[in-house]
Parts: structure tokens; sequence; C-alpha cells
């Protein structure tokens, strides 16, 4: 099975139908429901029906359509580098770090530079957490100390040698003009030179940022959409009590 | 009639609980004020404007007293005396502050007279500014007819505020009641007001005065075509709270989310300076006729819903006895709550229903705030739209005074036009499909709903017959609200609290006090 092309499934095999739902600026009627044909048919797709047509006001409709395309994914080219600790919920590593560590887990984090969204951070960070899942400040196991924005890189260094953190968190959402792949670097460079690099874990994390990137750019492990303070947390924890038997 | 049997001794007695916890402040309310509500006496006397280095021209004048020390009075009477013995506008002697070419400390001091007519002058203009606008929107509503209930409320988030503009207008032909404009998640701890119109905000725009003049211009537009008026809400939390009422006030806003204790919990704001400035804050929101709202639903964003039910309770009480203490009236309080009971648990519905019918009980003059499913949303937007139902379901069912509308994608990005306006189409049709739905409903005496609806009063009031005994800094400090410690002498902005001198003076608050009853 393996070397099959894989191709979208609507009601039967390889029959490439997919669902679409899109937003043009245009009217609710014929000339907007062509607009959206053209659309789809100029993205290379074929038996194009477009069921559904929404007038939105000020010049704006939805479009709900299904088309067939003829493209597949060649097995052999999915490679994916991902972080494969396993994840375990808030108790399971506070549970985890108790046996394999037996002391708390110092995190210092910030948005570094000029970023200013903590959003990213926060949802890691903070009591609060995100999406049901409760950032590090609430776990047993953890101390966690957030910076907050626009900090610098200097600074976020001095305060992680002075709580001797086990591990930085670097959060960046901005990345208009590749902002983030500079703050970043200049981030483990200056780490690089202040003989910080190897005594704690670097880890960064933003909607934009991969596993794959953050490896590229010399951390240990990245994080990007769709990650909570589960999938951090699990990860230093188990990283560290590898580290530590090592 | 859906009709919840509560026991009326509870309510009794958690109210009782709520109100001695609220009114031990007044030591607080009476004794002390912020660098904010200075600021904001400030631009009511008529300052505004930015530096070239976007300092608000407010916060050069209300630095310059803190750094002189004399700031204890209030900021009114100096910078009135500026004006006076220098024969300069207000916008004129904080810009020679900026300069370093003045010192309003070091003036000599027209006579008292002459100050308090100024400052009766000044304030007399504002307020009445302040008062028309309200009887704008009341002549609007008296026009278009009354907001419907739910009224439908969905938010844009574009972080530039004329295309806001264009997707609020689309969304209130649509059928949206009230538009909010998504703030800047890190405005809640800037100690300004930025100056301006937003076009390159990030995750919302700020709440400038500039912004909310756009977005008001455009709403009225709007409600003209509609025939049906179109209200307005921002954010007055954070560090600059009665700041943002303000701006609310002079630019008709509808509706202020206003919470007397989001930002000490949820924000790490100082707990003294939180309660301190809502208090101003919430004041002027009065004046305003601007509804006020609360954020409830935070509690259940970092708690599990059904175990936690009680701390909603426990805050709209509080949230209400201190809005009443700035003279805000039950119908212009939007408490705040949220249907966020795990979907997997079985009968989440009825927990649904019982704690929706519990805040329309305790509060049945007020308009409450019901807040979407957010925790469980999840990539999956068909479940979303599907859980999103079924809040709409409740919300029509038991008439909640706002419905915030969930979106699909909720759990992915700030909402596509797409989003809202199928969230939009998700409400109106199912508002309408069960109209009158609960005039056919009764809950049985013993039910689920009842039982449910009474402990968790029976929790909330316990809490807070604690909280009244132990002292709400204490509490707070021991991290008994949210789980969240927050010391009294913790969190951002203690700073910029002082206690007033016994000569401090603030005419607005004394002309509002007086007018609201208070």
């Amino acid at each position: 099975m393996k070397d099959v092309i894989i191709r979208p499934y609507g009601d039967t095999s390889n029959d490439g139908k997919m669902q679409f739902s899109f937003t043009l600026p245009v009217s609710a009627d014929e000339y907007g429901l062509e607009a959206a044909r053209l659309l789809l048919k100029q993205i290379g797709l074929e038996d194009i029906e477009v069921c559904g047509m929404r007038d939105m006001n000020e010049g704006f409709t939805h479009f709900i359509a299904y088309a067939v395309t003829d493209k597949g994914v060649d097995p052999k080219d999915i490679k994916v580098k991902v972080v494969d600790t396993p994840v375990m919920d808030m108790e399971a590593t506070d549970a985890y770090i108790k046996e394999h560590l037996g002391r708390q887990i110092t995190v210092v984090g910030a948005c570094i530079e000029s970023d200013a969204h903590t959003v990213g951070i926060d949802a890691i960070m903070n009591m609060k957490g995100y999406s049901g899942r409760f950032g590090l400040e609430r776990y047993k196991g953890f101390v966690a100390i957030n910076m907050g924005a626009q900090v610098l890189s200097e600074d976020l260094l001095n305060k992680a040698r002075e709580v001797n953190a086990d591990a930085i968190l670097v959060s960046q959402v901005v990345t208009q003009k590749n902002i983030h792949v500079k703050n970043l670097t200049r981030l483990i460079e200056l780490a690089e030179a202040e003989r910080l690099r190897d005594k704690m874990l670097f880890i960064c994390g933003g909607p934009r940022i991969s596993h794959e990137l953050a490896i590229e750019l010399g951390y240990d492990a990245g994080f990007g959409k769709g990650s909570y303070a589960t999938d951090v947390g699990s990860y230093i924890a188990i990283t560290l009590a590898a580290r530590q038997n090592r | 009639m859906l009709k919840l049997d509560l026991n009326p001794d509870l309510v009794l007695r958690a109210r009782n609980a709520a109100k001695s916890i609220t009114g031990s402040f007044s030591w607080l309310f009476e004794g002390y004020s912020s660098v904010t509500i200075e600021r904001t006496v400030l631009r009511m006397m008529g300052l505004d404007g930015a530096l070239p280095d976007d300092k608000p021209l407010p916060n050069v004048v209300v630095d310059h007293l803190q750094e002189k020390k004399a700031l204890d009075q209030g900021a009114a009477i100096r910078l009135a005396n500026a004006m006076l013995v220098k024969k300069m506008d207000a916008e004129q002697v904080a810009r020679a502050i900026a300069e370093d070419n003045l010192d309003i400390a070091a003036l000599e001091m027209a006579s008292m007279d002459e100050i308090h007519a100024l400052l009766d002058e000044l304030s007399d203009k504002m307020l009445a500014h302040i008062r028309s606008q309200k009887a704008k929107r009341e002549e609007f509503f008296g026009k278009y007819g009354p907001r419907r209930v739910p009224a439908i409320y969905v938010i844009v988030a574009t972080g530039n505020i004329y295309e806001d503009a264009v997707q609020a207008k689309a969304a209130a032909a649509e059928g949206a009641d009230i538009i909010a404009v998504i703030r800047s998640t890190a405005q809640s701890l800037l100690d300004y007001v930025p100056y301006g119109a937003t076009t390159v905000g990030f995750g919302g725009t700020y709440a400038t005065q500039e912004n909310f003049k756009i977005m008001r211009a455009a709403l009225d537009e709007v409600s003209e075509k509609e025939q049906r008026y179109i209200s307005l809400t921002n954010y007055a939390s954070g560090l600059c709270m009665p700041e943002i009422s303000l701006m609310g006030a002079i630019e008709r806003l509808d509706l202020m989310l206003n919470d007397a204790m989001y930002g000490i919990l949820f924000r790490d704001i100082n707990p003294r300076r939180t309660l301190l400035d809502q208090h101003f804050s919430r004041m002027i929101n009065a004046y305003a006729g601007i509804e006020i709202q609360t954020g409830e639903d935070n509690y259940l964003t970092t708690s599990d819903a059904v175990e936690k039910a009680y701390t909603v309770t426990a805050s709209q009480l509080l949230n209400e006895q201190f809005a009443l203490l700035s003279g805000v009236k039950p119908e212009k309080m939007g408490l705040g709550h949220a249907y966020e009971v795990d979907p997997e648990l079985e009968n989440s519905f009825s927990y649904e229903l019982s704690h929706a019918l519990l805040t329309r009980t305790l509060f049945p003059d007020a308009p409450v705030k019901y807040m979407p499913p957010t925790k469980f949303a999840s990539g999956n937007i068909f479940k979303t739209h599907l859980m999103d139902a079924m809040f709409n379901f409740v919300g029509q069912l038991t008439h909640q005074g706002v419905q915030l509308l969930g979106m699909m994608t909720e759990a992915i990005h700030t909402p596509h036009l797409a989003d809202r306006s199928l969230a939009i189409e998700n409400a109106k049709y199912i508002f309408k499909a069960v109209k009158d739905l609960d005039k056919s409903l009764m809950l049985a005496p013993d039910s689920f709903i009842n039982k449910r609806a009474n402990r968790v009063l029976a929790e909330a009031c316990e809490f807070l017959e604690r909280v009244e005994k132990e002292g709400m800094f204490e509490s707070m400090a021991r991290g008994d609200f949210a789980d969240i410690k927050r010391p009294d002498s913790g969190g951002k902005g203690l700073n910029g609290v002082f206690a007033r001198h016994e000569d401090y003076y603030n005419p607005f608050r004394n002309k509002m006090k007086k007018e609201l009853g208070i």
C-alpha cells in the first residue's frame, strides 16, 4: 500500500472529490457564481459544482463548492520532522517530574526583541493556558517565569542564568520580513557566546514555527500552531529526565 | 413558563454577603486616586493629543505632577491653575511641560474661586456633551425600536479600523445588533491610551478615541440604512479603565466590557489599582448610559465549568454590587457567563440550561451577556458550529440579554467574513425556531435542573460568606478566586495609586456622583 498515490476520497476510491468554502468580493448572482467557478478552474479542478451561494452584504458572497482534483500525493515524498516525545496531561507530567527528577523544573519564557505579542507565550506559560489546557504556571512540577513581551535577548539570558533555568521558551508571533528568524538567531548566537547554549533547553514557538525550522536555527525543539502547554511541558520533562540519566 | 425554583433564602444570603464585601472598600474609593483617574480628569477638561514620540498629553501632565510630588490634590486644580496663570489652553500647557519650559507644580496659585469657576465651566461642558450622546442613543432606540433579545453580538478583528468598519457594516446588514471591535492583546498592560487610528494592529486594534469615532460613524450609517440601531462596544479593561470609558462616553459607545476584578485575576494588575479604577470607570459608564459587561466567562476557560460554576455566580454578585456603588442601574449590567461545559459530559445541555437559568433568575433586569463555547471548540469547525447551535438554543430559551455568537473557527483564527455570516445565520434560525418555546415548558420541581441551580447558588453563597469573613484581598492573596494568587501588594500599576490630600478635588466625580445619586 505504501507506494499507492494518495488521492481525496468522496464516496468512492480515488474519486478526487474535495469540498470548498470561500468568500469573494462579488455579487451573489450568475456573475458571482461564474467568478467562483473560474477560480476553482484556475486552481486546476474539474467537475466543479458550486452548490451554495450566500449573499453576505457589502458586496461579499460566500460560496460552497465541490470539485474534483486529479492530483495525488506520493507517500515517498512525505517527510515529517516532529517532536516525538509522548504528550502527557498536566497531572501525568507533574507525576513524571516528581518520579524522574524529584524537583521542580524552572522555565523562563519571553517574546523577544521587537515582538510585542504575548498571546503565544501566555497560552503556554500563564495559569489560564489555552483551549482548556492550563499553562505551565499551573503545574506543580514547573516554576514558570514569563517575562512578557519585547524582552531583549540579553535580559532573557541574564534571567535564565540568575534563576538557573532548565529551559528557555521563546515566542515569535510576528513573521513579517522573516523578523522571527533574525530574532531567534540572535538569541542563539548570544547564548553560545555566553556559554549558556548547552546548559539549558532552548525551545521556540509561534504560529509559523515548525520543529524543523527550530532545529535548523540551533534550538532543541520548536512548537507550531496547535501546540499546548501539555506538548511543551511533556517534552521538557521527558527530555530533561533523559539527559539526567545519560 | 420555564422558571427555576430557587431557594429565596440563599439568594438573599448570597447577595448580602456580596454587598458587605464590596461595601468594605469605601476607604479605597474615598481615600485614593490613580494616575489613570487623573488622566481621565484631564481628558474631561479637554486635553487630548500626543507628542511626536506617541506619548499622550494626559500622560505628560500626570507624569510631570507625579514626578514633582504634586498629584495628591488631583490633576484638575494644577492644570486649571496653569491655564489661568499662563493664559494657555490645556494642550499648550501640556506641550510646554513636554518641552521642559514649564513646571506647573511651581507656579503661583490663582484664587481658588477662579480655579473653581474654570473647572465648573469645563466640567459642565464635558458632562453636557456626554449627556447629549446619551440622549442621541435614546433617540435612536426610540426611533428604530429596542434592541432584540437576545441581541446578536459579533466581533470584528482585522487590525485595521477601516476594514473593521466594512466588516461591521456587512455583519449589521446580516442581523448583528452589537459590534465589538477586538482590542489588541497588548493594550491591557499599557499605562496610557494610544492616540489615533489603527491600521496595522495585530489581533485587533487599539481602543483609541479616533477608532471609536470611525466605527461609530460607520454604524450610524448602517443603522439608518437598516432602520435598526446598531450598538458598538469595546473594552474598558487593563490599566486605563476610566480613560477608555470616557472615550466611549464621548464617542457614544453603547456597551463596554468593564469587569471589576478581571484585571486582577487574569492580567495580574494590582488589586487596589483595579478596584479603584473600575469604580470611577463605571461611574462614567453609568453617567453616559453605557451598558457594562463583565467577564465571568474567564473563570470557566481556566477551570472546569461544572466544578467551578459557583465562581461565576459569586463574581456576578460581586460585579453587581460594585456596579451599584458606581451608580450603574441593573438594566445596564451585562453580567457575564458562558456555555463551557465539556460536551463529552452526559447531559451537558441540562447543566448549561440550569446555569443559564440561574443567571437569568438571579438578575432578572440585567441584559446578561452569554458567552459561547470556546474551550472545547476545536479545528473541527463542523462540530463547533453544532455546539454553537446548542448554545443559541439555550440563549433563546432562557432569553439572555446579549448572545455573543460563537464562531465555528473559534479555535483557529479571528473570524473570516463567512464565519461571522454563518454564525449569524445559525443564531437567527435557532432564535426564530424556538422563539416562544419556553412559554410551553415547565421544570419538574425536583428536576435535575432545579437541583443543580440551587446547588451552584449554595456553593456561591458559601464562598461569598467565607470571603466576607476573611476579607476580599486576603482571599485573593490566597488564591481563592480562580485559583490564582493575587496579593494586595503585587501586580502591575500599584505605583500609580496614591492617597488623596484632604484638598483633593475632582469636579467630574463630584458632579457625576451627585447626578447619579450615589
